[in-house]
Order: C-alpha cells, then sequence, then structure tokens
C-alpha cells in the first residue's frame, strides 16, 4: 500500500532556519567524506557538498568527480528536446514571470492546425523528445486540451513531456493514457516566505498544492518527474536547493519506478521589472549541478538555453544529460517567430543543427531519440491491440 | 553481437539511427527492450523490434527500478513464457539465480543473461558462486551480462564456463574504445581457451606432483 502522507506532511518536521545551518556547520571531514564515498551518505552527503565550505576547498574534486560518475552512468551522450509553447494564457500573478496575468501582453493558444505547424518545424530540425508548455489556466489549457495536443502529437514524436498547472491525479492517469511521458513541475522556491512573496494571485499561491504534484504523479505511475527551483527567488539558495534535494530522496524512495531530473534554472531578464533577490554566479550553478550529480548518480540534468554559449559548452561535461537547443519561449513560435511575448529570453540562440556539431567536436553524441511509441501502447487504453487484450486476460 | 535498444533506434531515420553506426554484414543485430517496465510493455516492444527489424532474436530486458536497473523476475518469466511461444528467440537478462534460470530454461528461454555485478558498476563477478551454480545446471547457453568492467573479468566468465559475455560501460567509457574491444576479445579467446583445456584447482598449499601413494599403481 502507498503511504497516504505526502511531501507537506514531511516538511513540517523539517524547518528552514535550522537546515539552513546545517550547510554552515559542514566541515572539511564531511565534504571529503561525500567526495570518498561518491555521495551514498545520501542527504546528509548533499548537505556537505552544498555547503558554503565546498564551494571554497573543494570545487575542482566535485567536478572530476561529477564529470567521472557522468560519463560512467550517460557515456558521452547528451539527449536533445525542444519545448512547444502551446500557450501564454495564464491566472497566476507572478512577480517573476513574462505570462504573469497583470502582464498587458497579447494572449494566445495554439489551435490544430498551428500545433501540427509547430510539430512540422520542429521535426525537421530534428527532435523527437518534446516538451509542451503552457501558462496555468486550467479554463483556456485543461485537460481537455491538453489530451486533444497529445492525440495530435503523438503520432510525429517518439517521447511527449508536458509542464503545465498542477493537476489532480485522475488528470494525470488520464493524460498517461494519451501519451504523456514526464511532467515537470518546478517549486520555485521550497520556503514558504519566499513562495508567498513571489506568488501573489491564483492557485500558484497554495504552496502545498503544487509541493505535493509530484506525489500526485508518483501516484500515477508517471514515467519521469522532474524537479527543480528557480535561483533568485530566495536568498539563501543553498538551502533551497537542499530542500529539492530532500524532496527527490522522498520522491525516488517511495515512487521507486519513476525516475527523475532536475533543472538548475537562473533568473534572466524578462520584459517586467526584475525581482531577482540574488543572483546565482557561475560557480554557484557549477557546485549545484556537481553536488546533485554526486548525490544521485542517476539523475537526468538539463540545461536550458537560458544560458549564454560559452557557459553551456564549459558546463556541458560537469553532469548535465540532457539540452534544449533552438528554443522558442512564445506559443507558436518556431512558425512565426515575432508573434507573441516569451516568457523568458533566451540566450544561446543557436540553432539545434549548430548545437549539434558543436556536442560533436566535443567528443559527445548528440541523442534525439531515447524513447518508443510502442513503449506507451499498453498504457493507451483505446488502442490495445488482440494481444494486449490477450495479456491483460490472461 | 551488437544489442541494440529499441528506444534509441530510429528505422525511420538515416540521421539518427544507431543502426547507421553498424556494419550490419559483419554483426548480427540484438534489439533489447531496455526501458520497459513490465511483461506487457516488453511484448509491445519485441513485436515493434521483430517489425522494424525484421529478426525473431530479443535481448529481454525489465527493470522497474530506474535507478540500479535491477531486472523484474516474476515479469521477465511471464513475457519469456509468453514471447517464446509467440515464436521469439528470448535471451532474458536476469539477476544471478540459478532456479530462476532453470525456470526461465523451461519457459523457453534460448539463453540465460545472468548478471555479474549490477550494470554499468564495472564491478566483476560478484555473483560469481551463482554464476558457477548456474553454469553447471543450464541446458542452454550462459551469457553473462552487466558488471563486466575490465578484459580480466571477462576472462574469468569464459574461465568459469560460460558461453558468451556481453559488455557495453568498459567500452563506452574507454579513452579507446577500439583498443578495448581487440583487449576483451582477446580475453575472451584466453577464458575460453582456458576452460576447454581445463584449470587446475586451486589450494592453499603447495601439492606435489609425484604423489605419495603413486607406488600402489
Amino acid at each position: 500500500m502507498v503511504n497516504q502522507l505526502h511531501f507537506s506532511d514531511r516538511l513540517k518536521d523539517i524547518p528552514w532556519a535550522a537546515t539552513s545551518s546545517s550547510l554552515e556547520n559542514i566541515n572539511r571531514k564531511d565534504v571529503e567524506t561525500a567526495l570518498q564515498r561518491e555521495g551514498r551518505g545520501g542527504v546528509q552527503d548533499l548537505v556537505a557538498l552544498l555547503s558554503p565550505l565546498a564551494a571554497e576547498h573543494y570545487l575542482e574534486e566535485m567536478a572530476q568527480l561529477s564529470y567521472r560518475i557522468t560519463r560512467r552512468r550517460f557515456g558521452k551522450t547528451v539527449r536533445l528536446f525542444a519545448p512547444m509553447y502551446l500557450s501564454n494564457e495564464c491566472n497566476n500573478i507572478c512577480d517573476y514571470c513574462g505570462f504573469s496575468m497583470n502582464n498587458q501582453i497579447p494572449r494566445k493558444t495554439l489551435t490544430d492546425a498551428e500545433i501540427l505547424r509547430e510539430a512540422g518545424m520542429l521535426k525537421k530540425n530534428g527532435f523527437d523528445h518534446i516538451l509542451l508548455v503552457t501558462g496555468e489556466s486550467s479554463r483556456k489549457v485543461g485537460l481537455d486540451y491538453l489530451a486533444h495536443a497529445l492525440d495530435l502529437l503523438r503520432p510525429h514524436f517518439a517521447n511527449l513531456s508536458i509542464e503545465v498547472q498542477p493537476l489532480e491525479q485522475q488528470a494525470y492517469d488520464t493524460l498517461i493514457e494519451h501519451g504523456m511521458h514526464a511532467v515537470m513541475v518546478y517549486q520555485e522556491t521550497y520556503c514558504p516566505h519566499s513562495y508567498a512573496r513571489h506568488h501573489l494571485k491564483g492557485k500558484k499561491t497554495n504552496f502545498d498544492w503544487r509541493l505535493n504534484t509530484a506525489d500526485r504523479l508518483g501516484e500515477a505511475g508517471v514515467n519521469k518527474i522532474g524537479l527543480g527551483c528557480l535561483f533568485g527567488l530566495t536568498e539563501e539558495w543553498r538551502t533551497d536547493a537542499l530542500f529539492a534535494g530532500i524532496h527527490l530522496d522522498y520522491l525516488e524512495k517511495k515512487y521507486w519506478k519513476t525516475s527523475y531530473s532536475m533543472s538548475f534554472p537562473r533568473m534572466r531578464p524578462y520584459e517586467g521589472e526584475n525581482i531577482v533577490s540574488v543572483e546565482l554566479q557561475d560557480r554557484d550553478l557549477v557546485q549545484l549541478i556537481c553536488a546533485f550529480r554526486i548525490f544521485n548518480h542517476e539523475l537526468e540534468i538539463t540545461l536550458s538555453t537560458r544560458e549564454n554559449q560559452l557557459f553551456r559548452e564549459n558546463i556541458l561535461p560537469l553532469g548535465i544529460t540532457t539540452m534544449s537547443a533552438g528554443s522558442k519561449t512564445n506559443p507558436g513560435g518556431y512558425a512565426e517567430p515575432e508573434e507573441s511575448l516569451e516568457q523568458f529570453s533566451v540566450s544561446d540562440e543557436r540553432s539545434p543543427r549548430e548545437i549539434c556539431s558543436m556536442l560533436k567536436d566535443k567528443g559527445f553524441d548528440p541523442v534525439w531519440k531515447d524513447w518508443d511509441k510502442a513503449y506507451d501502447e499498453p498504457k493507451i487504453r483505446n488502442l490495445l491491440s488482440p494481444v494486449e487484450k490477450e495479456c491483460l486476460t490472461a | 553481437m551488437v544489442t541494440v535498444a529499441m528506444k534509441r533506434a530510429n528505422p525511420n531515420s538515416n540521421e539518427d539511427s544507431i543502426l547507421d553506426y553498424l556494419p550490419q554484414d559483419r554483426v548480427k543485430i540484438l534489439p533489447n527492450t531496455s526501458g520497459v517496465r513490465d511483461a506487457k510493455e516488453a511484448i509491445f516492444v519485441a513485436q515493434m523490434a521483430r517489425e522494424a527489424l525484421e529478426t525473431n532474436w530479443l535481448k529481454l530486458e525489465i527493470h522497474p527500478d530506474p535507478k540500479y536497473l535491477m531486472p523484474d523476475p516474476v515479469e521477465t518469466l511471464l513475457a519469456t513464457e509468453e514471447l517464446a511461444k509467440q515464436g521469439f528467440t528470448v535471451l532474458p537478462y536476469c539477476h544471478a539465480d540459478p532456479v530462476l534460470c532453470k525456470r526461465l530454461e523451461d519457459a523457453g528461454a534460448s539463453a540465460v543473461m545472468p548478471l555479474g555485478s549490477p550494470i554499468g558498476t564495472n564491478h566483476g563477478l560478484k555473483s560469481r558462486e551463482f554464476l558457477k551454480i548456474i553454469i553447471e545446471q543450464s541446458n542452454v547457453p550462459v551469457v553473462v551480462d552487466a558488471g563486466i568492467g575490465a578484459p580480466s573479468h571477462a576472462s574469468e566468465a569464459l574461465e568459469l564456463g560460460a558461453s558468451a559475455v556481453l559488455v557495453n560501460t568498459a567500452l563506452a567509457v574507454a579513452n579507446d574504445p577500439p583498443s578495448m574491444g581487440t583487449a576483451f576479445r582477446k580475453s575472451v579467446e584466453a577464458g575460453r581457451l582456458a576452460y576447454l583445456s581445463g584449470l587446475g584447482s586451486t589450494h592453499q598449499t603447495a601439492q606435489p606432483t609425484s604423489p605419495l601413494t603413486a607406488f600402489l599403481g
């Protein structure tokens, strides 16, 4: 039986202040132990690896180890995917996001024809793994819209994931039957105070509802869950990252058939006021990526086009397994680039082809396809073949 | 023989297909079901593989746990049974469990592929004692899969009487994969030759080559 307690229940017993000070109380022995046992000490090792002390004295060793673990587990490969923005409609007011309801921007939700046109552009560029993104509007882009979009796209792509508003478990059950592979649901920040400061209106103001989304996904048996913080929202970013790690550890032990990915977006300027409360430096991001790789050898780590070209190339070997390329963050952006406003500005603007040749120059094999529709067939209830029916009745 | 995960194969594309790198006149492609979580999914993928690659051969791997990729014995047995009925040549990846290997054989497996140690770890034959029992009991070829991190591990498996080994990580992460491939080939040949030649047993102390009871004639 699945334990009915969710992560919000667990979080009540982990006070922010005490967690924060645990990072300050790390000594050299703690970091050295974590490195020596390659992070197999669990959350205890993550605390050591995320500490300011580790940043000061052990960053190079962490990078070396992270590099070795990543190659051992993933080889010299990088998976490529592209986001497809379906809608910028949103019912939330969040002070950092371009889609925020109070922003006076043209709103757009793609029609069937527009979705297929975007699909054609992405397909032409070689993509087989697509992340469908929307703002959070259950009226404009609710369950029916999402299920329909999956039906439209399933024949054309090997792997479809979503990044949309948190849903009920039953809705996830339905989307899985329509061929949804993974769900990205970033908590943005695990600090309730900071969360309340940045999420001002709409369903996203409910911290626990968002936090427990990953539990609902785990119970639905989704293939993969993407976690992450938006770095810049909360000053104590090490603590924030540590909570993300605690969340990951909790999920992995409870929903052991699901795999996990993590993303480390740093806030970037967008059209609107600048509310960044802390600016994450390059070396901070390197520490985060290496710490998480050592903590979790199998974790998929995604690098977005928010980061600039030079930084992306340098950080690539240190633990990254997945990256987007040639991304457009506005609905319809691949077919008609300038039509509606972006969610955030893209920094690495190279085309997928250029990214591909860069990867090859650096000795990596770009991987466009790492899934197949056949794997999802048994879950797609309405498409049962005679063999499948036979299996179910046997 | 080279095994290819069906999720990675892209028979319709000539740009991203791992198949393009394999000279198919020289290597036999063995599709595998890596990524499936249960027997039902495995059967679907097997059917797709048969259609796409025009082969009945299948390396069956079912690991519901994406962290350590441990094979699920129950689902593997169910899928082996069904796929063998459907005419597949099933080579199941499994734990080094002698009873399971016999059950797989009974279910119609054409070989068994027990693990040496957890996949990708390069730890060698941690399951050595169980592999010995499996090899002794098996009526089908035993292919040691997973954990083979060095040519010496491969040699050891062949010395024990295994029919073959399956290696990936050790080659993939080598600085010079082709040379490492050659090293593995030589080690497999050496191990097999040693097995066929009859290895001497090991002892804690020196044993006289002229036994004391020779005079009994």
